[in-house]
Order: C-alpha cells, then sequence, then structure tokens
C-alpha cells in the first residue's frame, strides 16, 4: 500500500525560443489566467519549476525554460545534465509567426539532440503556436511546410516517427486545450484502466457520453462515447467542453470575487428534450460529464449512481496498482447499486414532477 | 414574421414615454451601473434629475396630446412611427467603434477581431433574427455631417422615419470634443424633427482606463452635454449615457437598457418579474434573448454588472453544450417544439443552497435567476411551479 501511494513524477520541459508564448500557455493551463492577462507576464527568467498535482498519483513537474538565448546556452552546456536528464515529456513551442525559422529550427535541433542523449525514450511534443496569426486560406500549408522541417530534423537527431507529435495551437480558442489534452493522455499512467472502468459505469448507466475533466485545469482525462454519440459531429467537443468549463470558471471567480482556482461547482444540469447532461465530482481532482439521452427517471438514477461510484473511483486513483482487482470488486458492486438505485432514482424523479 | 409592435398597442398607447417608467423613478441609480456611480458623486444633478423628470412628464403628456391631434388630422410627419422591430442607428466620429459595437452585439464578432475591421463607407444595416428581431443600421462619418449639416437632397426621412434610438458612440481614447460638438448638433436635430427617438450616448472604449479618470470623464461628458443642450433649448431632453466597452460586458448591458426602452411590454415584464422574485426569494432575475444576450428584462432589486456577466456567460455555456450535445435534434425540427422544456442548474457548494437556475421560455427567450440563500433544494419543486406560470403569462404577453 505504501508504495501505490507514492506519487509519480513526471519530468515535463517546456521549451522553445524567447517570445514563443511558452509562460502564457502555462498560465493559461495551470494557473487559471485569461488569454487577454497573458500580456502581463514578464520574460521567465531561467527556469521556472511548478509541481502540479494531477490525478492523486501523478505529479506534474513542469520545467518552463526561460528562452532567451542566454539561457538556452547554459542549459545546453553547464546545465545540460541536469536539466535534459529523466525527461518524460519535451514540450517545445514554436512560433509560427516567426520571421526567423531557420534560428527557430537551429535551436530545436540542439535541443532535441541533448534530449537524445540523455532520455532518449521521452517524448516529444511539438507544438505550433500563434495559429490565430496565420490566415486561414494558408494554415494547412504553413502548418505542413513547417512540420515537414521539424520532423526532418528529429529523424536527424535520432528520433523514432511515433515519438515526436505535432499540435497546432493558438491561446485564443480551444486548440491549446486539445493540445494539452494530448500530453496529459500521454501521462497519465492508468489510463487504460480508468478508460475500461468508465465504461462500465456508461454501460449502467445507459449514458450517451462520459467525459473525464481534470478540475483545476479543465484538461480532458479521458473519454467514453457509446450508441449514437458516436456520430456527434462536433469532432472538437472535448476540447470545446475544456473551454467551456474554463471560461464559466473565470466568470464565476469574478463574480464571487475569489480566486480562479478555488472556484469549482458542486453540480451543473442541463436538460432538455433532446439530451441531458450533468457534470458532477468524481474524485478529489477530478470532475466527470455524463450525456444521457432525454428521459427524466434515468437522468436522476445516473446522478444518484454517480455519487455512489465515486468512492470506487476515489481508491483508484491512490492505489493505481490495484486496478486490476479493484476493477473486479467495481463491477459486482456497480450492478447491484444499478438495481437498486435506479428504484430510488425514480422515486426521486416523481417527487420533482408532483408538484403543486 | 412576428412583431412585437401590434397595430393596436400602437395605436393605444403611442409610445411609452421611458420616462415615465415607475422603475426609473424609484431606482434612478439602477439606469446602469456604471452610471450610477458617477450620479452618486454629483449628488446636485440627482436634484435636475428629478425637475427633468416631471418636465419630461409634462412633455410626454404633450406629446400624447398632439399625437391624437396628428391621428385626427391624419397628419403625423412630426412624429416617428415605429411598428415592426426595434431600430437602432448608431453615430458618431470616425474610428469610434460604431461597426465594432454593431458587429460585437449582434453578430458576435470577437472584440479582438475588430481591430481589422474596415471602416463603413455607406450605411450598413444588419438585421438579428432572435426573439425580438433587431435592425441596426450604421451611419458612416460624412452622412454624420451631412445630418448636422444638411443638403437640401438629403433623405433624412428615410434613415432616421422609423428608427427607435440612435445610439451616438463616443470614444474617449481620443480628442472627444469634436464629436460632442456634432453630437450636439446631432442631438438638436433630431429633438426639433424626430423628437421621438431616443438619443443615447455610448462613452466608449472605457476598458484600460482608470476608474477615477473613466468617472471624471464620463461626468464630464455628460456635463458638458447636458449644458450645451440647455444652452440651446433643448436641456429637458433626455439624454442616458453609458460607458461601454467591448471587451466586458458593459456592452451588452447598455445595449439592454436601450432595446428595453423600445419595449412596450417592458412593464409587465417586470412586474411578473418582480413577483417572481419576491415569492421564491430569487436574488436577482433576468429574462435574456437567448441569441444576443440582450436582457429584456429584470426585476427591481439593484443590479450589478457582475450579475449580469455571471448570467450572461452561464446562458454562453448552456447554449454551447446544447449545441454540442443538441445535434440529433437538428436533423428533424417538427421535434424541436414538441420537446420538453430546457432547463438547467448550477450548484456552488455541496449544500445546494446557492445556484443558479435557467430556464427556456421558448427557443429565443429564457430565464436566469440567481437564488439566494434560503431557496435550498427542496423548494424546487415550488420554483419550477412559479416559473411555469410565468412562462404561459410572458407566452401571452408575447401572442400577437
Amino acid at each position: 500500500m505504501e508504495r501505490s501511494k507514492r506519487q509519480k513524477q513526471r519530468k515535463v520541459l517546456l521549451m522553445g525560443r524567447s517570445g514563443a508564448g511558452k509562460s502564457s500557455m502555462r498560465s493559461i493551463i495551470f494557473s487559471n489566467y485569461v488569454a487577454k492577462d497573458v500580456r502581463r507576464l514578464g520574460a521567465t527568467v531561467d527556469v521556472e519549476h511548478s509541481n502540479i498535482r494531477f490525478m492523486g498519483n501523478l505529479m506534474l513537474n513542469l520545467w518552463d525554460c526561460g528562452g532567451q538565448d542566454s539561457f538556452v546556452e547554459s542549459y545546453l552546456t553547464n546545465q545540460r545534465s541536469h536539466v535534459f536528464t529523466s525527461v518524460a515529456v519535451l514540450i517545445f513551442v514554436f512560433d509560427i509567426s516567426s520571421k526567423e525559422a531557420a534560428a527557430d529550427l537551429l535551436g530545436f535541433s540542439s535541443t532535441i539532440r541533448a534530449l537524445h542523449e540523455f532520455s532518449p525514450n521521452s517524448k516529444v511534443f511539438v507544438l505550433m503556436h500563434k495559429m490565430d496569426l496565420v490566415p486561414t486560406d494558408q494554415k494547412p500549408r504553413q502548418l505542413q511546410q513547417r512540420s515537414a522541417d521539424v520532423r526532418a530534423t528529429c529523424i536527424d537527431e535520432g528520433f523514432l516517427d511515433q515519438q515526436v507529435e505535432f499540435w497546432p495551437t493558438s491561446i485564443w480558442d480551444q486548440s491549446l486545450y486539445r493540445a494539452w489534452t494530448q500530453v496529459i493522455y500521454f501521462l497519465v499512467p492508468n489510463a487504460s484502466t480508468i478508460e475500461s472502468m468508465l465504461r462500465k459505469l456508461g454501460e449502467l448507466l445507459d449514458a450517451r457520453e462520459l467525459i473525464l475533466y481534470e478540475r483545476t485545469t479543465c484538461l480532458v482525462v479521458t473519454h467514453i462515447t457509446r450508441g449514437v454519440e458516436a456520430r456527434n459531429p462536433y469532432g472538437d467537443r472535448f476540447e470545446r467542453m475544456s473551454s467551456i468549463l474554463k471560461t464559466h470558471k473565470h466568470s464565476m471567480a469574478k463574480h464571487t470575487g475569489t480566486m480562479a482556482s478555488e472556484v469549482s461547482f458542486a453540480e451543473m444540469q442541463i436538460k432538455t428534450g433532446d439530451f441531458m447532461f450533468f457534470i458532477t465530482r468524481l474524485t478529489e481532482n477530478t470532475n466527470l460529464a455524463v450525456v444521457m439521452p432525454g428521459d427524466e427517471a434515468a437522468f436522476n438514477a445516473a446522478r444518484i449512481n454517480v455519487q455512489i461510484a465515486r468512492k470506487e473511483f476515489d481508491y483508484l486513483d491512490i492505489a493505481e496498482r490495484k486496478g486490476k482487482d479493484l476493477q473486479k470488486q467495481f463491477d459486482g458492486d456497480a450492478a447491484e447499486h444499478e438495481s437498486r438505485l435506479s428504484e430510488d432514482g425514480e422515486k426521486s424523479a416523481h417527487g420533482k414532477f408532483g408538484g403543486p | 414574421m412576428r412583431t412585437l409592435f401590434s397595430e393596436n398597442i400602437l395605436s393605444l398607447s403611442p409610445t411609452p414615454a421611458p420616462q415615465s417608467n415607475p422603475f426609473e423613478l424609484l431606482f434612478p441609480s439602477s439606469l446602469s451601473t456604471a452610471s450610477s456611480t458617477a450620479s452618486t458623486q454629483s449628488s446636485p444633478r440627482q436634484d435636475d434629475w428629478l425637475t427633468q423628470h416631471v418636465q419630461n412628464q409634462h412633455r410626454a403628456d404633450a406629446d400624447a396630446v398632439n399625437q391624437t391631434s396628428y391621428v385626427s388630422s391624419g397628419h403625423r410627419t412630426q412624429n416617428v412611427r415605429r411598428k415592426g422591430n426595434p431600430k437602432l442607428l448608431f453615430m458618431g466620429s470616425r474610428r469610434s467603434g460604431k461597426s465594432s459595437v454593431q458587429k460585437v452585439v449582434f453578430q458576435k464578432l470577437s472584440p479582438a477581431d475588430t481591430l481589422f475591421l474596415e471602416s463603413t463607407s455607406r450605411i450598413e444595416t444588419a438585421n438579428m433574427h432572435s426573439f425580438i428581431t433587431f435592425e441596426s443600421a450604421e451611419l458612416p462619418t460624412s452622412i454624420v455631417t451631412a445630418v448636422t449639416a444638411p443638403a437640401p437632397d438629403f433623405d433624412h426621412q428615410a434613415i432616421f422615419s422609423n428608427a427607435g434610438a440612435v445610439i451616438w458612440i463616443l470614444d474617449v481614447q481620443d480628442e472627444y470634443l469634436t464629436s460632442i460638438t456634432s453630437m450636439i448638433q446631432t442631438a438638436v436635430f433630431l429633438a426639433e424633427t424626430y423628437p421621438r427617438i431616443n438619443f443615447e450616448v455610448f462613452i466608449h472604449k472605457t476598458d484600460g482606463l482608470s476608474d477615477e479618470y473613466k468617472y471624471e470623464t464620463f461626468r464630464e461628458v455628460r456635463q458638458r452635454v447636458q449644458d450645451e443642450l440647455s444652452d440651446l433649448g433643448h436641456g429637458d431632453r433626455s439624454v442616458s449615457y453609458y460607458q461601454t466597452s467591448i471587451f466586458d460586458h458593459s456592452i451588452f448591458e447598455a445595449m439592454s437598457k436601450v432595446v428595453q426602452k423600445l419595449l412596450p411590454q417592458l412593464p409587465a415584464m417586470e412586474a411578473l418579474l418582480n413577483k417572481l422574485c419576491s415569492t421564491c426569494r430569487i436574488q436577482k432575475a433576468y429574462l435574456f434573448d437567448t441569441v444576443s444576450k440582450i436582457y429584456l428584462a429584470t426585476d427591481a432589486s439593484p443590479s450589478f454588472l457582475r450579475d449580469y456577466e455571471v448570467c450572461s456567460d452561464y446562458v454562453d455555456v448552456i447554449v454551447d453544450i446544447k449545441q454540442i450535445y443538441g445535434w440529433h435534434g437538428q436533423g428533424n425540427s417538427s421535434q424541436e417544439d414538441g420537446g420538453g422544456v430546457g432547463e438547467s442548474m448550477v450548484s456552488y457548494d455541496r449544500s445546494g443552497d446557492t445556484y443558479v437556475y435557467a430556464r427556456e421560455i421558448n427557443n429565443y427567450l429564457s430565464l436566469i435567476c440567481v437564488m439566494g440563500r434560503g431557496s435550498s433544494a427542496d423548494k424546487r419543486v415550488l420554483i419550477d411551479y412559479n416559473a411555469g406560470i410565468l412562462h404561459d403569462a410572458l407566452l401571452q404577453i408575447f401572442k400577437v
């Protein structure tokens, strides 16, 4: 038990040239900044470390490395082993509007050379940032061109093709969340276990979709799509939801005068004839969004069932190694709850309508 | 086409003169949160306000008398006859932000993108079809000068005859004295030719200014315009001032106030909301036009910009999520009407004591309530029931 409770530290390097937008995106994702507030940020001096508790047992050890040439120089020389050892993920940010593409690429190649030297198994996420500055019609072309260059560099430096991913981002839309969701999904250690548990839950609730969000960052950890929802035309709906929830959080923070990091709603419900939707807390730092078909009784049953399921997930959150046997236990339990609870749910639904 | 202003409403009571709205009398400071602070600062002006109110009342009476006489003689060129939809005219000097306001409010352009708007060279009109069809038009600066110094062939009839309100946009971050001069000329022109048009002044681009400077400028502009107008003999003309910026919600709030003045149903809606709030212990209730996020009515309790912000953001959340997951209904629109009433709720603490409640009145109109302490979740039944009654009442009000 001792061992499984220990937190898993993952080192994440955030690099890129000065002014590329590294600290901006970090502030937005992790420190609840609004996109327009980031212009207040100054240049990062040397490395800013931040430890972010994520999903109970996962601790992100984020190194935001200042991008000015003198700092980069020192990372590559006297701090080389300190910076580049045991890196899980390197996030390299390119400013797509940069006028000095060649110099950017040169910096990138020396960075990943050092990375390959000390942590050859790490994953590289290349973010083509500030996409909003590129006119819409030129986006695909520019992106393809730049990523081809970068990919060639990576392969030159010895990285395999599947170790590198490219994502266009902009702090002004949800593309930033899409990219970071990928990073998080890669880092979450027990994603597949969580996924299979969620799938089970989804079947029991007869939900169309379940989405698990991290509470403070609103990043999607994982999601389950069932039945007709797979045909949902909005492929980017998870990022959209992240950004919707984050915006909501800000507006609430402004309203109550508290810090954005402290605001979190207990529950949100949206009911229409077409679908029913609710978001509620699942574990200490995750929220679960459930999309249901438009049926009031099933909806109320689902709300209660999610409450019951909480403790199973809580357990999983800490004890990642016990995932397997837990799951068996969970299967039995949840089925039992379901049969008992759908009755309760039915009752509460009737109570609600039996008004004056 | 759905029109709000049916023929008989018009002929019975030409315009419910916004000046004699009882709520404004009770809450002069609720005119706009921004202006309220300013008016408390300048307390002598409050007395002015009262005298002005009395004058206005006289004026409104006189107007009504005029109106009937015109009707009998079958000639009413003097008065603007508003029918159909509220029409807003945006005016102001070059680069003051007319197009930006219009695009942000009615076409949902992101405020950051307004930087790239070209300057407007001819009258551009835009319609927004929502619960109420708003018609807005923007007069380019060349025409504004034409209004103040009318050329003989200039057809102001076409522009102003069916307008409900003229919104003058004043850029406070620019040299605004010349703009004030032409604003006053326009106001006088309108007062003489089309006295029924509401004249509204948006003191615009207040974002990024310090609070103190903002209020100072606001007061200065107001004082100056008021003085000039009284010098010219139109001191009794009520001009409303709003501090606005497209980068926050103030522009929506100001637009809401402007639009509300053009709605004959406003007193009825306000009375309904007041009743609902007192019976259900609602802190604040808004009736939102879902698409534009302009609110058509609110209850009489003092309104704060931040309450509005929360509600309008919440409308956004609901609309966005509905868009993402409501794709089933889009195919067969007939089902849309038959579907249950949409409602939504978000609670903040575990006890569920403070929460925001939203209910769809129809596709375009929603009721958003910020619930106060003491209306806990077990009272939901009552609230649902009362909201249902309000729902029916509203639909009846707007049934034409």
